[in-house]
């Protein structure tokens, strides 16, 4: 496979996997927030 | 309707799947570019998504300044932040499918460095959101968006008005493509479209609920102060 292939289609999943991140850490904290405000 | 987003997961995972085969497999190679003409398949459906986010931002902003409907600024928010990492895939995946054809990584013609001005009056947008705590934001950001969606139709109609560096439009403006790459284009970028619907729709969803959580967080702290007082 050509590598500047290979670097477009990497960098692209890699861009959108780190953005799904991004929103997995959010809602983890938000989370965490509304089963503090349940607790109070 | 709880079912409703994890079947739809599935499906673009699997249109995803089959999209990334068709153009690695299926598509014809490029007879002066050869297999790295390939990235076309990720860059072109990553811009025209990028595009129509930008559109819907502009949309429910103006139903925003017009309504002040929430749910319309957390349209414009969504479809800015979504936007703004398929704009992002564009300014990437470009420049890496420069150096090898053009010999260069980038060149500031019109329609790269346009590209790259509405990338930044987008990132913009996304810091006014994220740093200002006045109540004015949305609108703000709202007039900022208008702003920034005017930038679209620039950046695509660029390569027909100026002598550019960056080849002619594949559809329309004098552009030609082969009905094979077409079929693969339109899968991908269907793909895509599916893909951004979807986070989009979890990222709406994060949103509603995180200002549930803050209005929450005021109430309680509204009731903690009037117990103090009392």
């Amino acid at each position: 496979m050509n590598r500047y292939l290979l670097a477009a289609y990497a960098a692209t999943w890699i861009i959108h996997i780190a953005y799904l991140s991004t929103l997995v850490s959010r809602y983890t904290k938000l989370k965490r927030e509304i089963d503090e405000l349940k607790k109070s | 309707m709880k079912l409703a987003f994890p079947i739809l997961g599935v499906l673009t995972a699997i249109l995803l799947s089959y999209a990334l085969y068709m153009a690695l497999v299926v598509a014809p190679t490029e007879q002066t570019m050869g297999d790295v003409q390939r990235i076309f398949y990720y860059h072109v459906p990553s811009a025209w998504t990028a595009f129509i986010l930008f559109t819907i931002n502009f949309v429910a902003s103006i139903v925003y300044l017009v309504r002040r409907k929430p749910a319309a600024d957390i349209v414009a928010l969504v479809s800015a932040e979504v936007g703004v990492v398929f704009c992002t895939i564009v300014l990437v995946t470009g420049p890496i499918w420069a150096r090898p054809v053009w010999g260069i990584w980038w060149t500031w013609d019109m329609r790269l460095t346009s590209t790259l001005v509405l990338w930044l009056i987008y990132v913009s947008y996304l810091v006014l959101r994220r740093f200002s705590a006045s109540g004015e934001t949305p609108v703000l950001a709202a007039a900022l968006a208008i702003f920034g969606a005017l930038c679209v139709p620039f950046v695509y109609f660029s390569i027909w008005f100026f002598r550019t560096q960056h080849p002619q439009p594949v559809m329309g403006g004098g552009g030609s493509i082969d009905p094979r790459m077409l079929h693969v284009l339109l899968i991908n970028w269907l793909a895509f479209s599916c893909f951004a619907f979807l986070v989009c729709w979890s990222r709406y969803r994060l949103e509603k609920v995180q200002r549930d959580v803050e209005q929450a967080h005021a109430m309680a702290s509204l009731g903690q102060s009037s117990r103090s007082t009392r």
